[in-house]
């Protein structure tokens, strides 16, 4: 009845990854290029909880490394989305064709 | 009933995902993002791991989305659409993407997976709760400290980066050896030639 195994989430994130890659070479807009770096990291952390809940379901290890994932992208989106701010402030775009020096 | 399920979240995800990154207004594009972020957290609830579901729900629905939102408003605003990006670059793109993508996955589908035979144990709230704070072995006390030194760097320093900076008075005056010409002044601060300042 449950035929769903590891392979068809694998094939999930394995799309999810390549579509983020795809954004994040088009996109020239800096706040799109991040929602691409989320989806990249999202496909990440479902590969760890799906390999934890298939091949070693007795320990937890995979679910602690997405926790810290999820942490850690968190506070990269907020750094991230500061530089932006600042970025903005200086020359009235988030485009990366525009913002070419990271002069302060 | 679970595999339909399934196949609902799994179209979910993709094409949340696959509209976030070619839709052309901003707005609509985190929008889209949403949903594929809330497609993730349903799967984690399908596999049974409720608590990082709720942590997905939490921290990326309730709270990177919202702080996009919010610095898509504080920049261009959701106004025009965005720049169509170049045919070349496309097509590129769009050739290294599934290209790599046949080739991932067709190492998964030819790849045997070992399946543990080991009795699972339960991913409740408490079991994580304990390990995570264990100082023994494999317990997680030590990432969990450096995480949170982590959160408190990088608030300190999105307040560092993103506040306006109040000029300093040695800034204005081209005399002074502090000066220093690339900061972005006011106009009604930047002096004239032989202006002296009291």
């Amino acid at each position: 009845m449950n035929n769903i195994g590891l392979t068809h989430i694998l094939f999930i994130s394995c799309g999810l990854f390549f579509i983020g890659i795809y954004g994040f070479l088009t996109r020239r807009n800096l706040i799109t290029m991040l929602m691409s770096i989320e989806l990249i990291l999202n496909s990440v952390n479902i590969n760890f909880v799906a390999f934890n809940k298939f091949l070693w379901a007795d320990k937890l290890d995979g679910l602690f490394f997405s926790l810290f994932n999820i942490t850690i992208a968190a506070a990269e989106a907020a750094v991230a989305i500061a530089i932006i701010i600042n970025l903005y402030r200086h020359y009235k775009s988030i485009d990366v064709e525009v913002t070419d020096t990271m002069k302060f | 009933m679970k595999e339909i399920v399934f196949y609902i979240l799994a179209a979910a995800i993709l094409v949340g995902g696959l509209l976030a990154v070619t839709s052309r207004r901003i707005f609509r594009a985190a929008v889209y993002l949403l949903f594929s972020l809330i497609g993730i957290a349903g799967l984690y609830f399908y596999l049974n791991y409720e608590f990082i579901g709720a942590v997905q729900i939490v921290v990326y629905v309730g709270g990177i989305i919202v702080l996009m939102l919010f610095s898509i408003f504080l920049t261009q605003g959701s106004g025009e659409d965005m720049k169509k990006p170049l045919l070349g670059r496309v097509i590129f793109s769009a050739l290294a993407a599934i290209f790599g993508c046949g080739l991932v996955m067709s190492f998964i589908n030819g790849h045997e997976f070992t399946y543990s035979a080991k009795p699972a144990l339960d991913p409740s709230a408490e079991n994580i709760g304990f390990q995570m704070l264990n100082t023994a072995q494999y317990g997680y006390i030590l990432p969990f400290e450096v995480v949170s030194m982590l959160l408190l760097a990088s608030m300190i320093a999105c307040i560092v980066i993103a506040i306006k900076i109040k000029v300093p008075a040695h800034a204005i005056l081209p005399d002074n050896p502090r000066y220093h010409d690339d900061i972005d002044l006011p106009k009604e601060l930047v002096l004239e030639e032989n202006e002296v300042v009291a």
